[in-house]
């Protein structure tokens, strides 16, 4: 775009980001400052913003506490495979939804929003039965499957949202060159639908990484535990001296998905629309 | 998959409008500009295709979702207990209008109310404004939409661990700040003092739900099209105006979409304030799936608990109808 932003108006912006940035950004090191510093540090009375004696202490009582990393690979492996699960059935799913005049298209977004209304509290109990009754309590398979379907309805929203906002004269405008449906999809429409799609697995994935209601009912087994099952163990017993512990227990737990996170973020901003449409 | 005769179980819901629906042509013609012959047969206004792209989204929300949930609703009418032994019986509304003299319950609903508001508008605000600013090619912007997306990497428990540390009356963060600053004379206990606790565990739930929110916005921005803003520029119109004009119109399916999922989610959630403050002090945080949880798994009342469940549905179908309404007509 041509047009320019005076330099009051990107001095204002700056400030905004600077607030939001401390914001965002205080909680978090006071996280960090915790686990590095010693229980000595941690009980003074006027606390320290920097640790004086950084430690990784902490990081190995934690470690020898509870089994943070098992817990890791289990919260990996469940949220991984119901995210691409999800995306990859919902994707289709919505491309329909978004245009097809259809009354699968309405009723099951009607049905959607009403699902997202439902408290867990109404179907955590049936729920739990029925995943008795097929041999899936205390299983990662049993959970894999309530995640699915329960990100599915969110999955299937927004999608389409993504779909609906990319204009219907792009796929016309192909169908009048010539291009088949597949081709259609593959070179035009995927594209340009991959930042709703990265929006949508990093939606999945994470709800299902940071669940702990459900698992909390489904599993039972402490090896079978996801990460915030092991955590909530952990808060008990927080005396002064063991916060630090705790704190370095949370940013362990933390780091699988901010590398997912950091990884993925690039994709949110690259490519997207540029390009697509130019006449 | 013989497409004249399949009629996914799944659709059941739409089953009964299936006559109606079903030999009408579901495609506007043209409209996927896919070149095909029209006339096909159809199948709830779907052709093959679009019945085989259907329905494996649909398959396994009817089996764990539609399902549970009917039974769900079903006990909220009985008086089902924990216990191997125990015999449930269809009590009709007797929960309900234990529900209405229950003062426990009306707190905990007036809590939930001031909580997912208070959360949704506060959410909403920041995150679009921080969408916008992402939005601009500004230096350090690839820091803040690392930072931005942070809280939501992390999980509800390690959240509320976090902020406990920050609250935490003796070795917190925000008690030295504010002393510091000469704002407090004494050490706070955020989350044990009762006026003080519900707007301690919103500011977490704002500083948790805001990243999701922004992410969704931000893809939204970036889908609006470009030569629309350099139209509406060549024609005169200012940032303002482009921002009111092009930009808005473009976000509004997105931004509905999104507060009313915010509220919903935070109308229902559970993790964080469960960390936080367990519902204390003295039930002033206790939202009200914290209540039904305690009903339910403390005391094993499961039917009383889905009769809760019950009432929380109803109490958002009617804020979420009301809300989709306005924005519905705003959109005419």
């Amino acid at each position: 775009m041509m047009t320019r932003t005076s330099p009051s108006r990107r001095a204002l912006q700056y400030l905004a980001l600077a607030g939001y940035l401390v914001f965002l950004a205080f909680p978090l090191w006071w996280l960090i400052s915790t686990a590095l510093k010693t229980p000595q540090e941690i009980a003074r009375i006027d606390p320290t913003v920097i640790p004086i004696h950084p430690t990784l202490e902490n990081f190995r009582t934690a470690f020898e506490q509870q089994p943070i990393l098992r817990s890791i690979l289990n919260t990996l492996y469940v949220a991984g495979v119901s995210s691409l699960v999800t995306v990859g059935l919902a994707v289709p799913g919505a491309y329909v939804m978004a245009r097809y005049r259809s009354i699968v298209g309405k009723s099951t977004m009607v049905w959607v929003l009403l699902s997202q209304i439902f408290p867990f509290i109404l179907v955590i109990i049936p729920l739990f039965l029925i995943v008795r009754d097929f041999g899936l309590f205390d299983t990662h398979l049993g959970l894999i499957i309530v995640y699915i379907v329960w990100s599915m309805p969110f999955a299937l929203w927004m999608l389409r949202s993504h779909v609906q906002s990319i204009p219907i004269e792009v796929e016309e405008a192909a169908a009048i060159d010539g291009a088949s449906r597949v081709r259609m999809i593959r070179e035009i429409l995927a594209p340009l639908l991959v930042p709703g799609v990265v929006a949508t697995a990093l939606f999945t994935f994470v709800s299902a990484w940071n669940e702990f209601f459900f698992a909390l009912v489904l599993l039972k087994s402490p090896e079978l535990s996801t990460l915030s099952l092991t955590l909530v163990k952990f808060i008990g017993a927080e005396g002064v001296a063991r916060l630090g512990a705790l704190a370095a227990a949370s940013l362990v737990a933390t780091i699988p998905s901010l590398i997912f996170f950091a990884i993925i973020q690039r994709h949110l901003t690259s490519g997207l629309l540029s390009g697509a449409v130019k006449s | 998959m013989s497409r004249s005769t399949t009629v996914p179980e799944g659709t059941s819901a739409q089953a009964g409008r299936r006559r109606t629906a079903g030999r009408q042509p579901g495609r506007t013609p043209g409209r996927h500009g896919s070149g095909r012959p029209s006339g096909r047969r159809t199948l709830l206004g779907l052709d093959r295709d679009g019945l085989i792209l259907v329905i494996p989204a649909l398959l396994p929300i009817v089996a764990f979702s539609v399902y549970p949930l009917l039974r769900g609703i079903y006990l909220g009418f009985t008086d089902a207990r924990a216990g191997r032994n125990s015999v449930t019986s269809f009590t009709g509304f007797e929960n309900y209008a234990q529900l209405l003299g229950d003062s426990y319950f009306w707190s905990s609903f007036r809590i939930g109310l001031i909580w997912a508001v208070a959360v949704t508008a506060l959410q909403f605000f920041l995150a679009f404004g921080l969408a916008l600013l992402l939005n601009e090619p500004l230096r350090m912007r690839w820091l803040a939409r690392t930072l931005a997306l942070v809280p939501w990497a992390m999980p509800p428990v390690v959240i509320g661990i976090m902020w406990r540390l920050v609250y935490h009356p003796n070795a917190g963060i925000l008690n030295t700040i504010l002393g510091d600053l000469g704002l407090i004379s004494r050490d706070v206990d955020w989350l044990n003092t009762a006026e003080l606790a519900l707007p301690a565990v919103i500011l977490v739930a704002v500083w948790a739900g805001m990243p999701q929110t922004t992410v969704v916005l931000l893809a939204g921005l970036q889908g609006v099209r470009q030569e629309l803003h350099e139209a509406a520029a060549v024609d005169g119109a200012g940032s303002w105006r482009r921002f009111w004009s092009v930009t808005l119109p473009h976000l509004r399916p997105i931004i509905v979409a999104i507060t009313t999922l915010d509220f919903i989610w935070n109308f229902n959630s559970f993790g964080l304030v469960y960390v936080l403050t367990q519902g204390g002090p003295g039930g002033e945080t206790r939202l009200p799936l914290l209540f039904a949880y305690e009903e339910a798994f403390r005391y094993g009342n499961y039917g009383y608990a889905a009769a809760l469940g019950n009432a929380m549905v109803i109490v958002i179908a009617l804020f979420v109808v009301f809300y989709l309404r306005i924005r519905m007509r705003e959109d005419d």
